[in-house]
């Protein structure tokens, strides 16, 4: 496991999406990626799309990824759990190789969570049967390229649940 | 109120070359259509996702023009979309909406305050610049050349009688063409590839 001290920057996030050729950010922001949002709002090669409900990012990106353009959804748990239907059917129906990264509000290494929507959430995911990977800090990143090569391989959505956002991300 | 296959007839002279998405309307567009590897009949993969479907391959290609015909219950399920669509304004986006008051595959159960709600009213409210409001077929005929003109994203909704089906849906009669992975397959081909 990584060194939580380590934090996890936004940018880390902005260069594996850039790295990767996304073309769109389907988002509903969450409590602690304010950072995140200042960062995308700068980059040029990304257009965000602000979503009013999680369910809408799977169809939203269904139609992105059909015509041709790689987006990436960037939800928080509570939504994820919200949009299952949606993700099933517009995204795991419809072969959508879409990554989603997904806050993960109450995670805590111990594992002694006082807030549900952590202890259900892993739960939630293996329910679908998805894959995915926990990202703590900088030092997990690679996990979001393995993410990113999986979800083209498998052309399914694959999950990165970002589990430093309880405690903010870091700015470098 | 009019029917949704003689709106399709009224409609077809003046697709051109767009991308159609016919939504719940597709049993009757699908043997019109001239052009069908540019029609997206989906079928229904979770209510209330045309919209944001639609929109999100206007964003991925905003050199072709797409046409939704989407249905007020999915409307109703995802009322957030339209302020997404309508913040983003892809011009190359027309939404057509297919109000039948009622949900027609389940039974013909009416939707939630069905007689009173303007869906018009609510999309402009929601940032659509441009919108329509049609109960009579003919009406429809003498604005759908204009309606097709103007910049997207434009919403119309439309007075449709109801098509009530009512049998298991295992026991309904699957008037798709093709599969669901063909259809996109073929659109794909169709358009080739994006431009960067």
């Amino acid at each position: 496991m990584a060194d939580q001290e380590g934090g996890f920057s936004p940018q880390t996030i902005i260069d594996h999406l850039k790295g990767n050729n996304v073309t769109h950010v389907v988002w509903l922001p969450d409590s602690e990626t304010n950072f995140l949002y200042t960062l995308l709002t700068q980059e040029p090669s990304l257009e965000l799309v602000t979503i009013s409900r999680e369910g809408q990012a799977f169809s939203t990106a269904a139609g992105l990824s059909v015509g041709g353009a790689k987006p990436v959804i960037l939800i928080q748990n509570t939504g994820l759990m919200e949009s299952g239907d949606s993700m099933r059917g517009w995204a795991m129906g419809m072969n959508i190789p879409v990554v989603m990264m997904v806050g993960y509000r109450g995670w805590t290494r111990h594992g002694v969570d006082t807030d549900t929507a952590a202890t259900y959430t892993e739960h939630f995911i293996h329910a679908f049967n998805i894959k995915y990977f926990l990202v703590e800090s900088d030092a997990d990143a690679d996990r979001i390229q393995v993410a990113f090569d999986l979800a083209e391989k498998t052309k399914q959505p694959v999950a990165v649940l970002i589990g430093d956002e309880f405690h903010g991300f870091v700015q470098r | 109120m009019f029917q949704t296959a003689d709106m399709f007839k009224a409609f077809a002279p003046f697709r051109g070359n767009a991308v159609v998405i016919p939504g719940r309307g597709g049993r009757h567009w699908i043997n019109l259509s001239d052009k069908p590897d540019r029609d997206v009949p989906l079928g229904d993969p979770a209510m209330g996702g045309h919209a944001s479907f639609s929109f999100g391959l206007a964003m991925a290609r905003p050199d072709e023009k797409i046409i939704l015909f989407d249905s007020e219950g999915d409307i109703l399920m995802n009322m957030g979309a339209l302020t997404t669509i309508a913040e983003k304004e892809p011009k190359n986006f027309y939404h057509f909406v297919l109000d039948n008051g009622v949900y027609a595959t389940t039974g013909g159960q009416p939707v939630p305050n069905a007689e009173n709600v303007q869906y018009d009213v609510i999309a402009r409210g929601c940032g659509y610049k441009s919108t329509y409001s049609f109960d009579n077929l003919e009406d429809f005929t003498n604005n759908i050349e204009e309606i097709l003109s103007k910049p997207g994203p434009v919403f119309v909704t439309m007075k449709v009688a109801p098509e009530v089906e009512n049998t298991p849906i295992t026991q309904r009669v699957r008037w798709q063409k093709k599969t669901r992975d063909q259809t996109i397959a073929d659109l794909q081909r169709e358009l080739g590839p994006r431009k960067p």
